[in-house]
């Protein structure tokens, strides 16, 4: 067993670093903070899978390299796996957590008409306020995925969907 | 009698739900970097890193105060080895301990040898006037303003920049005396 810190250091850190990027550096700025809060968590994610793989060998496919993300990687992550993964064989994945656990304390107003968001920037701007903070913090774990993957070497764009609550699902697209 | 403060955090640590330390090591350190990246003068991300620990401070003490169980504190130097001892432990799962006292009980050093914050980091020749876990700092000074107490809190010794150990000086500035929105005679 590896060294272990409290939940709420990370859970603190996470919510002050959206708030940070949000609230005060790029206040007026969606768009920028969201891409800021991605980047910080495709770094984190790169240098996770890094560590995690050193001693395996190659994945053999992408699948396996997705199967690899939903098993070892969010156990490590999560002390849980991803519960449902769905593909329609051309490159989009699909993985479901029953109830992702970076959302489990936060309240989610329901009315919020869609809770789609994509990495590249075309979030809907939403009059919600929850709904919006919400999607800033599903931008870190999107990016802790993509960051992940491309360190296995395939390129993907990360999606999330929060229209099923409390269930949060993956959407990974992988680039031709 | 109100029950004896815990002398360490390890049952409390025990018992919090905890996580894997390299995802919170690891997730500090790319916001160091990025903050490097946005804000450009490390003198502005040595504040806002401090800032943010503030900001998780005042939030934390509620956290602290409910799972610690600890009583009032009789003066400034029970505070601080309650700080060391079981705050320390209870968050990051280290010891810190608490020496350097002036004269007065007002100002002194915790020092820490163990510390998850800087696992894997080493600091390039351009990150020199960097305050790396000024998150540190912050969160004390935060966590000790909810309790009345105002605090200046600055780096010592830090084992990013070579020294042996990582210190904080904390100084008490003044003690808030509590307001209560009644008298006592009412």
């Amino acid at each position: 067993m590896g060294r272990e810190v409290s939940e709420s250091c990370v859970d603190s850190l996470l919510t002050e670093m959206v708030s940070s990027y949000c609230d005060r550096f790029y206040a007026n700025k969606p768009e920028l903070a969201a891409r800021r809060i991605e980047a910080i968590g495709f770094q984190v994610g790169h240098q996770l899978s890094e560590r995690y793989t050193m001693e395996r060998p190659r994945f053999s496919d992408n699948l396996e390299a997705i199967k690899f993300i939903c098993k070892d990687f969010w156990s490590e992550l999560f002390k849980k796996q991803i519960d449902n993964l769905k593909t329609n064989h051309k490159g989009t994945f699909v993985l479901q957590d029953n109830r992702f656990r970076w959302l489990a304390r936060m309240s989610i107003d329901p009315s919020s008409e869609d809770g789609d968001l994509s990495q590249d920037n075309s979030a809907p701007v939403t009059e919600n306020k929850a709904a919006q903070a919400t999607s800033m913090h599903l931008y870190f774990p999107c990016g802790i995925i993509r960051g992940a993957l491309s360190n296995l070497g395939i390129p993907c764009a990360v999606s999330a969907d929060i229209s099923s609550l409390p269930a949060c699902s993956f959407v990974v697209r992988i680039k031709a | 009698m109100a029950p004896l403060a815990p002398r360490s955090g390890d049952a409390i640590f025990a018992s919090v739900e905890r996580v894997n330390a390299e995802l919170f090591t690891l997730t500090y350190g790319a916001i160091v970097r990025q903050l490097l990246t946005d804000l450009e003068e490390v003198e502005e991300v040595n504040k806002q890193l401090d800032q943010m620990g503030y900001n998780i401070g005042i939030r934390l003490v509620d956290e602290f105060l409910a799972k610690s169980n600890v009583s009032r504190c009789t003066d400034f130097k029970e505070t601080a080895e309650v700080i060391a001892k079981v705050g320390f432990k209870m968050f990051l799962g280290v010891t810190a301990s608490v020496s350097n006292w002036d004269a007065d009980g007002t100002c002194c050093s915790i020092i820490l040898e163990d510390n998850p914050l800087v696992d894997f980091v080493e600091l390039p020749d351009t990150c020199q006037g960097l305050y790396y876990c000024n998150v540190l700092s912050g969160v004390i000074r935060g966590a000790l303003e909810m309790v009345s107490m105002k605090t200046e809190v600055t780096w010592v010794r830090d084992m990013l920049r070579g020294d042996d150990a990582f210190e904080l000086q904390v100084k008490l500035l003044k003690q808030v005396p509590e307001e209560y929105p009644y008298k006592d005679d009412e």
